[in-house]
C-alpha cells in the first residue's frame, strides 16, 4: 500500500524504484510461507495422517501459535497472490528476486515448524511410532536448504539489477 | 420437522417440548420477515431505480435459508444432544448466513426503497458514534470471537441447553456478531468509518487465529456436557469449515485492496463511475 501511496506522489517513479522490489520480496516471501503451510495441512495431515490435529502434550503457547501462523498463512496465500497480480499489471515483476522471496519463506516457516513449534512447543510430531531423528534431520535440513538457495537469488537479483525489460525474459537477469 | 427423537432425548433437564418448539418459531420468524421485506424492497424500488441485481436477491435467499436451517427443523433439533450438528448450526448461523447476506447488500436496497427523508435519517444513524464504535473491526471481533470463547469455555453451553430465553439470545448474538463482523471487514454496503486495509487484514488475521485456536481448545477441553468423542468431531469441524469461509472473508478482502490500488490513470475513473453507480442506484 505505500508503495501505491508513493507512486501516487512521485507519477515519474518507473518498476525500477525500490517500494515494488520490496514488494516483489514480500509477494515471494508470504507464498513461500503459505505454499509450505499448505502443503503441511493437505500432505501431512490430512494425505499421510502423519501429523495429529492435536497432541496431548502440546502447550498451550503451541496452540496460539499453531492459530496464529494458521490464519496467517491463509492470509498470506491469498494476499501473495493478489501482490503478484498487482506487480504484473504494474509492468514490475522481477521473477528472480520474487523466487528467491518464495524459497526464503518456504525455508524460513519449515524450520520454524521443524524445530520451535514441533519440539519446544510439542505442537505434533512429524510422525508418530517412529524413529523420529532421520525424519526431523530431513525436515530441518531441507528447510536450511531453501533458505540458502532463496537467499542466493535475492542477493544475484540484487547485484545485476536493471531497468526491466518490456518483454517477460527475466531468466536472464 | 423431525422432533421425534427431540422428544425422546428432551426429558430431564433438557429444554420441554412446547418451549423447544416456541423457541425454534421465535428464532425463524425474524429471518423469514428479512426474507420478505427484502423481495418486497427489491420489488418496490425497481420502479424507480435500475434493476435490483437478481445475485444480489440469491445472497440473500441463501443466507436467510442457511440461518433458518441452524434455527428451526432436523438440525435445530439435533444440536441439542448432539454437539456436531451444534457445531453445524453455528457455522450456518455465525458464519456463512451473516457472509451471505452481507454480499447481498441490504443497507443499499433499504437506503434506496425509502423516501429522501427517512434515508437521511438512516444514513444518520449509520454514522452515530455507537454504530461507528460497534461497526470498528477490533470491537466486532472482540464481539465475535470474544462470545464464543465465553459460551464453549464456561458454563453458557450448558445452561443454554436448560433455559430458552438464554438459548434465544445466544442464537440472536451468534447471528448478530457475525453479521457485524463479516461487515466491519468487507465493504460491499457504503461504510461511512472506514478501517484501512492493513487494520483490517491484521484484526482478521488475528480474529480468525482466535477461532482456530477455540476449535483446538474445544477438541482438547470438551464444554460440560459434551463427550470427548463430540467434542473432538465438533472441533474439527469448526477448524475446517471456519476456513473454507474465512478463505471467502480474504479473498473479498485482498480483491478489494487489489481494486483500490490500481495504478493512478484509473484511480480517478474508478472513483468516478462508483460515485455515478451511487447516484443511479
Amino acid at each position: 500500500m505505500t508503495a501505491g501511496k508513493m507512486n501516487l506522489k512521485n507519477p515519474s517513479h518507473d518498476a525500477t524504484s525500490s517500494p515494488y522490489l520490496a514488494r516483489n520480496l514480500w509477494s515471494g516471501f508470504l507464498l513461500g510461507l503459505g505454499l509450505v503451510a499448505f502443503i503441511d495441512e493437505a500432505v501431512f495431515h490430512q494425505l499421510l495422517h502423519w501429523h495429529h490435529f492435536y497432541d496431548k502434550s502440546t502447550t498451550s503457547i503451541g496452540l496460539v501459535s499453531d492459530g496464529l501462523f494458521h490464519a496467517f498463512s491463509w492470509f498470506a496465500t491469498v494476499g501473495s497472490l493478489f501482490m503478484l497480480a498487482d506487480l504484473r499489471r504494474r509492468n514490475a515483476l522481477r521473477l528472480t528476486r520474487w523466487r528467491g522471496g518464495v524459497l526464503l519463506g518456504a525455508g524460513i516457516f519449515q524450520l520454524y515448524d521443524g524445530t520451535i513449534q514441533h519440539k519446544l512447543m510439542r505442537l505434533h510430531q512429524i510422525r508418530y511410532n517412529v524413529n523420529l531423528l532421520p525424519y526431523d534431520l530431513t525436515w530441518n535440513i531441507i528447510a536450511i536448504g531453501m533458505m540458502i538457495a532463496g537467499a542466493i537469488l535475492i542477493i544475484r537479483a540484487r547485484n545485476d539489477l536493471q531497468p526491466p525489460r518490456e518483454t517477460h525474459s527475466h531468466e536472464h537477469q | 420437522m423431525n422432533i421425534n427423537n427431540y422428544v425422546h432425548h428432551s426429558t430431564g433437564t433438557h429444554i420441554d417440548y412446547a418451549n423447544g418448539i416456541l423457541a425454534q418459531l421465535l428464532l425463524a420468524l425474524p429471518f423469514f420477515l428479512l426474507l420478505v421485506v427484502y423481495i418486497f424492497a427489491a420489488f418496490i424500488s425497481n420502479r424507480r431505480h435500475k434493476h435490483w441485481p437478481i445475485h444480489r436477491t440469491i445472497f440473500w435467499a441463501l443466507g436467510v435459508l442457511c440461518a433458518i436451517a441452524a434455527v428451526i427443523g432436523p438440525l435445530a433439533n439435533r444440536a441439542h444432544m448432539d454437539f456436531t450438528a451444534h457445531m453445524m448450526g453455528h457455522l450456518l448461523l455465525g458464519m456463512l448466513a451473516p457472509l451471505l447476506m452481507a454480499l447481498a447488500a441490504p443497507m443499499t436496497l433499504v437506503l434506496r426503497t425509502l423516501n429522501v427523508t427517512l434515508a437521511r435519517r438512516l444514513s444518520n444513524v449509520l454514522k452515530s458514534w455507537p454504530i461507528r464504535i460497534l461497526g470498528h473491526p477490533v470491537v466486532a471481533s472482540c464481539l465475535n470471537v470474544g462470545g464464543l470463547w465465553l459460551l464453549y469455555t464456561t458454563d453458557l453451553y450448558a445452561m443454554m441447553q436448560r433455559n430458552v430465553l438464554l438459548h434465544i439470545l445466544v442464537h440472536i448474538h451468534v447471528f448478530l456478531a457475525g453479521y457485524v463482523f463479516t461487515v466491519s471487514m468487507i465493504y460491499i454496503d457504503p461504510m461511512p468509518h472506514k478501517s484501512s486495509f492493513v487494520c483490517r487484514a491484521v484484526v482478521l488475521t488475528v480474529a480468525l487465529a482466535g477461532h482456530s485456536i477455540l476449535s483446538k481448545y474445544i477438541y482438547a477441553h470438551p464444554p460440560h456436557g459434551v463427550s470427548t468423542e463430540q467434542a473432538e468431531m465438533g472441533g474439527m469441524l469448526m477448524y475446517y469449515g471456519g476456513d473454507v469461509i474465512d478463505a471467502v472473508l480474504i479473498f473479498m478482502l485482498c480483491f478489494q485492496w487489489f481494486k483500490a490500488t490500481r495504478p493512478r490513470a484509473s484511480v480517478g475513473m474508478e472513483q468516478y463511475s462508483k460515485v455515478s453507480n451511487y447516484n443511479q442506484g
